[in-house]
């Protein structure tokens, strides 16, 4: 790795996460047997076509086309090495690119794997504070419960640019937090323009993705279940260990693919809130679209994206045809 | 009958919600292999009771003994209950096999033992075979048996259920009624049955505590309360009852309608008003001017086995029941004999029972 925006056991880790996620849909397939298919899926069906498809169609055209119009790989080969059309052209001119010292460019593949990253803790940070979020929220002897769905509610009302903009005044060098610390005479901190500002400003916008589908699944679990498990001799831990969270892990496969899938494609977030180094794969696309005025490479960096998205929207759909875990939102 | 120890003890327990008394000064002891049915209308605490002995509840004032051992704080999983609930709650994401070991796999049961029990708590029921069933597939009468099986698999000292039946046919429920009752022989495990359903109760139960309010009124065999119920409630609720206020006379002699009748009841002391109860069943309809009373026949209902008709003396309506129909209008006497005449202290009136009427 030619830059160390993330550590060399990153890629294991995500790995491992993904075989965590693969595990937990085949326990909630196992877990939740009987899952229909319904008629009322066929209006979104037609949507899908209109809106997503026929897109999808001229974004695969630009992808595999050049400024031309002829057909090529050079926008993929673009996304492996992103010196491929300077190399091209120096060896086009009769140059050898090696003696030249330009080496592959390994950005765009870089901040792919860097996003994937990102969101792969975004989503990791959101399910172990989610999770309990919504186990407190559900819980019906919890007088505050209601409280709570308000108070995780309420700032979604607002736009996320706005939020992330507000996190920029508490963060900044001269922001509250700052101002509060040295008034109370300890030294100022460095809290922005990192990698760990873009995850918190990810995690604070995408947490309620994670909680309400979550809080969803817990919440329509009849509370009878729990009574019947202690009843037969299960401890509240083992209790939630046997009934409570396997009946939830539609909510939490719900919850972990629509915190992730917007995270990986996270843009505006890591311009305000991080520095030079943390640009994530949204802000490639739209870089390589507006500043770079190429639709071409850009349209391949979307398509690369899209098939991760795809991916694990048909593990959604298939987990949860229904929707029902983001039905609130 | 030998005298069977006590197994479980209610004393002075007493719940409140949020201020609202739902049971008071509950006193109530449950011998080892009886039958007890907790019997009352909705709201009478019947289930709460049985919520407190499961240990979902926590009595506010009160204890609960087990055995002689003082259970008021020990949690659901550490009692030796079993609980059939209202709806079952089966785990949806378990199979029927799963379902019915999970208590024994939560006491780490080996293997080959948990298998054995199940396999042989499936015939009990009748479901040799569904193992590998989801439980969504099954029949309500179906899920009822799992959920029985799943209770005792754990060979439970007592079994708590919850109106089981509650949601079965009328042919389903009679034939569960009877295979529980068998079962509960069989087995000799104490069953606690909650019901509102007086039929119910006076077939399976060794015996009844009837409540209401939060109160409980009454305790005995089904006999007992069928035929000497200890208020115009009590009486109400089981079966069907004429209640006609009068006086007691003297010991052995009761006045109503008009008329002295001869009684087996004593020690009310003199002219003192009473309940009157008599049986719809005990009311005898004899040729006109013959028999205590004379009255007109009001309506006629054929209801199977007896007419149902209501004869008016014109001081009371009794509902009398009888395999011979007297048609409407006819005048007919009323003949009662003194061991059917049940006297019954009067029910003091209270805004609860307005409550109840207008139901």
């Amino acid at each position: 790795m030619s830059n160390m925006r993330f550590p060399p056991w990153a890629i294991w880790a995500m790995l491992a996460g993904l075989a965590g996620f693969a595990a937990m849909i085949a326990a909630s397939v196992r877990h939740n047997r009987g899952v229909r298919r319904s008629l009322f899926a066929y209006p979104y069906g037609l949507w899908m076509v209109v809106f997503t498809i026929i897109p999808l169609l001229l974004i695969g055209y630009y992808a595999f086309t050049n400024k031309a119009g002829q057909f090529t790989l050079d926008n993929f080969k673009t996304f492996w090495d992103s010196n491929y059309e300077m190399n091209k052209q120096l060896i086009e001119l009769g140059m050898d690119p090696q003696t030249l010292g330009s080496a592959r460019g390994t950005v765009n593949v870089d901040t792919l794997v860097y996003s994937l990253w990102m969101a792969f803790l975004c989503t990791a940070i959101c399910l172990f504070v989610g999770y309990p979020a919504a186990l407190f929220m559900a819980d019906r002897e919890f007088k505050l419960g209601s409280t709570l769905v308000i108070l995780f509610i309420i700032p979604m009302w607002m736009n996320f640019l706005l939020r992330t903009i507000a996190w920029m005044s508490l963060l900044e060098d001269n922001g509250l937090i700052n101002t509060i610390l040295s008034a109370i005479g300890l030294p100022r901190m460095q809290l922005m323009y990192n990698s760990q500002a873009v995850l918190l400003g990810m995690v604070y916008n995408y947490l309620p993705f994670m909680v309400f589908p979550i809080y969803n699944a817990l919440a329509k679990q009849d509370g009878k279940l729990s009574e019947a498990a202690m009843d037969l001799g299960a401890s509240p831990m083992l209790t939630f260990w046997r009934v409570t969270m396997p009946l939830s892990l539609p909510g939490v496969i719900s919850g972990i693919t629509m915190v992730f899938m917007p995270s990986v494609t996270t843009f505006f977030i890591p311009r305000v809130l991080g520095g030079g180094n943390t640009e994530m794969f949204g802000d490639l696309i739209e870089r390589t679209f507006l500043s770079a005025d190429n639709w071409n490479v850009g349209s391949a960096l979307s398509l690369i994206m899209m098939i991760l998205i795809l991916m694990s929207l048909t593990l959604l759909r298939k987990v949860d045809p229904e929707g029902e875990g983001g039905s609130t939102i | 009958m030998e005298e069977r120890p006590q197994l479980i003890k209610l004393e002075d327990v007493s719940k409140e919600y949020d201020g609202t008394v739902v049971l008071s000064d509950i006193n109530l002891y449950i011998r080892k292999n009886e039958f007890v049915t907790l019997l009352g209308p909705s709201g009478c605490g019947k289930t709460t009771t049985l919520r407190i002995i499961g240990g979902f509840e926590r009595a506010t004032t009160g204890r609960v003994l087990f055995d002689g051992e003082d259970i008021t704080d020990l949690p659901p999983y550490k009692r030796r209950v079993n609980t059939v609930f209202q709806k079952y709650a089966l785990f949806p994401h378990l199979n029927v096999f799963e379902n019915i070991a999970f208590g024994l796999k939560v006491a780490k049961r080996p293997k080959d033992e948990i298998k054995a029990r199940v396999e042989k708590m499936l015939s009990l029921v009748n479901l040799k075979g569904y193992g590998k069933r989801s439980v969504e597939s099954l029949s309500g009468g179906q899920q009822q048996r799992i959920a029985i099986a799943r209770a005792l698999v754990n060979e439970p000292e007592v079994l708590l259920l919850d109106e089981p039946l509650g949601a079965l046919d009328l042919k389903l429920r009679q034939e569960m009624q009877l295979e529980l009752k068998r079962m509960q022989q069989r087995l000799g495990i104490t069953f606690i049955f909650v019901t509102h359903d007086q039929e119910e109760a006076l077939t399976m139960s060794d015996i009844i505590v009837v409540m209401r309010g939060g109160y409980i009124q009454q305790i005995g065999t089904p006999k007992d309360v069928y035929d000497e119920p200890k208020s115009a409630f009590v009486a109400n609720f089981i079966g069907e009852s004429n209640i006609i206020r009068g006086t007691m006379v003297k010991d052995f002699l009761v006045n109503f309608c008009g008329a002295n009748f001869p009684c087996v009841d004593k020690g009310f002391g003199e002219d003192v008003p009473v309940d009157v109860l008599i049986r719809p069943e005990d009311v005898q309809l004899v040729e006109e001017g013959q028999g205590m009373l004379k009255g007109t026949v009001r309506s006629v209902l054929f209801k199977g086995v007896h007419y149902e008709m209501i004869i008016d003396t014109g001081e009371f309506s009794f509902k009398v029941h009888s395999t011979a129909m007297q048609p409407e209008g006819a005048a007919v006497g009323l003949s009662i004999i003194p061991f059917n005449i049940h006297i019954m202290r009067p029910m003091q009136v209270d805004a609860f029972e307005e409550e109840e009427a207008e139901e």
